[in-house]
C-alpha cells in the first residue's frame, strides 16, 4: 500500500504540492487528472524518491520514503516508473536494455536476466525485436520497451508519468493497450493522463489534481459522471 | 672544387631512419601523455560536472591555467622552475608532465560536457530502475557520454600529438627537432620539412581513420 499524508512540495518558492493525503491500495489503479503545472508529475517523482519533499510523509509497504536510513535504490526496485520520454538506453539492444537492471542491480547471471528481459519483451509484444536498437524502435515500442524494462525489477507498483503524451497519435492507442493489460494482471498503478478514454475504463478511482491539491478524488464513474467539484466539471468539459 | 671543404652533406637514407626514430619518440611521449591526461581529466570532468566545492574552488582554475597559457610557454617555464622546488626532471619527463596535464585541461572540459549531454531525464530512468550513482555513471552515462565526445577526444589527441612538437624546445630529440638538426646539416629545408610533415601525417592518419569506424559502428 502507498500512503501519503500531508505532503507538501517546493521547488524554490513555487509550492508544488500543497498538502496532498492519498492511500492507493494493492491491485488498485489510480488516474490522476488535471492541467500542467498542477504538480502530477511532481507527486509521482515524490513517491519515488527522486524529489526530496519538504513536509508530510510517504510510506511504501510502511517503508518512510523520505527517511534518513531508507535505502531508495533498495525501495526504487519494488516500484517501476516510465516517463513520458521513454529514455531508452540507446547503446544497447532491447533486450540488453531490460537485462541490464536485473543484472547489475539484482545480480542475476547473464543468462538469467536475458531470460527474464525476454519474458518481458514478449509481455509487452517486442518478441520480434529482442535484438533491435532503439534507435531503429518507433516511439510507441520504445515506450513498451521502457515498460519492459521496468517489469523486470518485478515491481508490486507502477507508476506511468504521462506515458503516451510525447507519442505521435497513432501509437498512443499500443502503449495503453499495454497499459491495460497490466491493469487486468492485477498490478497497483498511478496514472498521471491526459487520456481521458483510458482513465475512465481502466481506473478503480480517479484523482482530479488542481493547484497542487487534490480537487476530487473518486471512483471513474462518479468523477465522468457526476462530479461534485465545479473545477472538476469545468476541466472536464475542457478536455472532452 | 675538390680541394674545398664540404661543411654540409646531402640528405641520406640515414636520415630517414633518424627522423623515424625521433617520430617514434613523439609517438612515445604522445600516446603516455593522452593516456594519462584523458584519465586525469576525466577524473577532473566529472569533478567538474559534480560542482562539488573542491572543483570549483581549486581544480577549475588550475585546468584554465592550462587551457589558456601557450604550451611553450608552460613548457620552459616548468622546465626551469621544476629543479627550483626539488624535481630534476629531464627534457622527456617535463615534456611528459606538461602535455600531460595540459591534455588533462583540455579532456576536462569535453568529459563535462559528455556528461551533461547524458541528462536528468534518461539518468532518472535509470536511477528509477533502481540503479545506485555508480552503476548509473558506468553502466549507463559512460557508454553514452563516450559515444557523444569521441570526434572530441580525438581532436584532442591528434592536436596534443602536434603540439607535442614544441618539446624540442627543452632539447628533447623528437621529431621537429630532429628535423632541424637535419635542416643545418644538410640545408634542404623544403625536403626534410616535408619528410617531418608526412610522418607526423603517418602518425595522425591511422588515428582518424580508426575514430570515423568506431563512430560508424556506434552510428548503427
Amino acid at each position: 500500500m502507498i500512503q501519503i499524508e500531508g505532503l507538501q512540495k517546493y521547488f524554490g518558492q513555487l509550492h508544488v504540492l500543497r498538502g496532498i493525503d492519498l492511500q492507493v491500495q494493492k491491485g488498485e489503479v489510480l488516474s490522476v487528472i488535471g492541467a500542467s503545472g498542477s504538480g502530477k508529475s511532481t507527486l509521482l517523482y515524490c513517491i519515488n524518491g527522486l524529489e526530496r519533499i519538504q513536509n508530510g510523509t510517504i510510506s511504501v509497504d510502511g517503508v518512510q520514503v523520505h527517511d534518513k536510513g531508507t535505502d531508495l535504490n533498495k525501495l526504487r526496485q519494488s516500484m517501476g516508473m516510465v516517463f513520458q520520454q521513454w529514455n531508452s538506453f540507446p547503446h544497447l539492444t532491447a533486450i540488453e536494455n531490460v537485462a541490464l537492471a536485473p543484472r547489475i542491480v539484482k545480480k542475476k547471471t547473464k543468462a538469467e536476466a536475458l531470460e527474464i528481459a525476454k519474458k518481458q519483451l514478449v509481455h509487452v509484444g517486442l518478441e520480434d525485436k529482442l535484438d533491435v536498437y532503439p534507435s531503429a524502435l518507433s516511439g510507441g515500442q520504445q515506450q513498451r520497451l521502457a515498460i519492459a524494462r521496468a517489469l523486470a525489477m518485478d515491481p508490486k507498483y507502477m507508476l506511468f508519468d504521462e506515458a503516451t503524451s510525447a507519442l505521435d497519435p497513432e501509437l498512443v492507442g499500443e502503449v495503453l493497450e499495454t497499459m491495460r493489460l497490466l491493469a487486468e494482471e492485477g498490478m497497483t498503478m498511478i496514472c498521471v493522463t491526459h487520456e481521458m478514454g483510458f482513465a475512465r475504463d481502466v481506473s478503480d478511482r480517479v484523482a482530479y489534481f488542481h493547484e497542487g491539491i487534490i480537487e476530487e478524488i473518486d471512483t471513474a464513474e462518479v468523477i465522468f459522471e457526476n462530479p461534485k467539484s465545479e473545477l472538476t466539471k469545468k476541466f472536464l468539459s475542457k478536455v472532452r | 672544387m675538390e680541394s674545398q671543404i664540404s661543411f654540409f652533406s646531402s640528405f641520406a637514407l640515414n636520415d630517414v631512419f633518424f627522423m623515424a626514430e625521433a617520430a617514434w619518440r613523439t609517438l612515445l611521449i604522445s600516446i603516455i601523455s593522452i593516456s594519462i591526461g584523458t584519465l586525469l581529466g576525466s577524473l577532473f570532468g566529472w569533478m567538474l560536472y559534480e560542482g562539488r566545492f573542491l572543483a570549483i574552488i581549486v581544480v577549475a582554475p588550475i585546468l584554465d591555467v592550462f587551457r589558456s597559457v601557450p604550451l611553450i610557454i608552460q613548457l620552459v617555464l616548468f622546465y626551469n622552475f621544476a629543479p627550483i622546488i626539488g624535481f630534476n626532471l629531464d627534457a622527456f619527463q617535463s615534456g611528459l608532465v606538461i602535455l600531460t596535464l595540459y591534455t588533462a585541461a583540455l579532456v576536462a572540459n569535453v568529459v563535462r560536457g559528455g556528461i551533461a549531454s547524458v541528462g536528468m531525464p534518461m539518468r532518472r530512468a535509470s536511477r528509477s530502475l533502481g540503479m545506485n550513482y555508480w552503476q548509473d555513471l558506468f553502466y549507463v552515462v559512460f557508454p553514452i557520454g563516450v559515444r557523444a565526445i569521441f570526434p572530441s577526444w580525438v581532436g584532442v589527441a591528434l592536436g596534443v600529438l602536434k603540439d607535442s612538437a614544441l618539446v624540442s624546445v627543452l632539447g628533447y630529440v623528437e621529431l621537429l627537432r630532429a628535423s632541424q638538426i637535419l635542416m643545418t646539416r644538410t640545408q634542404e629545408p623544403l625536403l626534410i620539412i616535408a619528410v617531418a610533415g608526412a610522418f607526423y601525417f603517418a602518425l595522425s592518419y591511422p588515428i582518424s581513420r580508426f575514430s570515423a569506424k568506431f563512430e560508424r559502428k556506434w552510428s548503427q
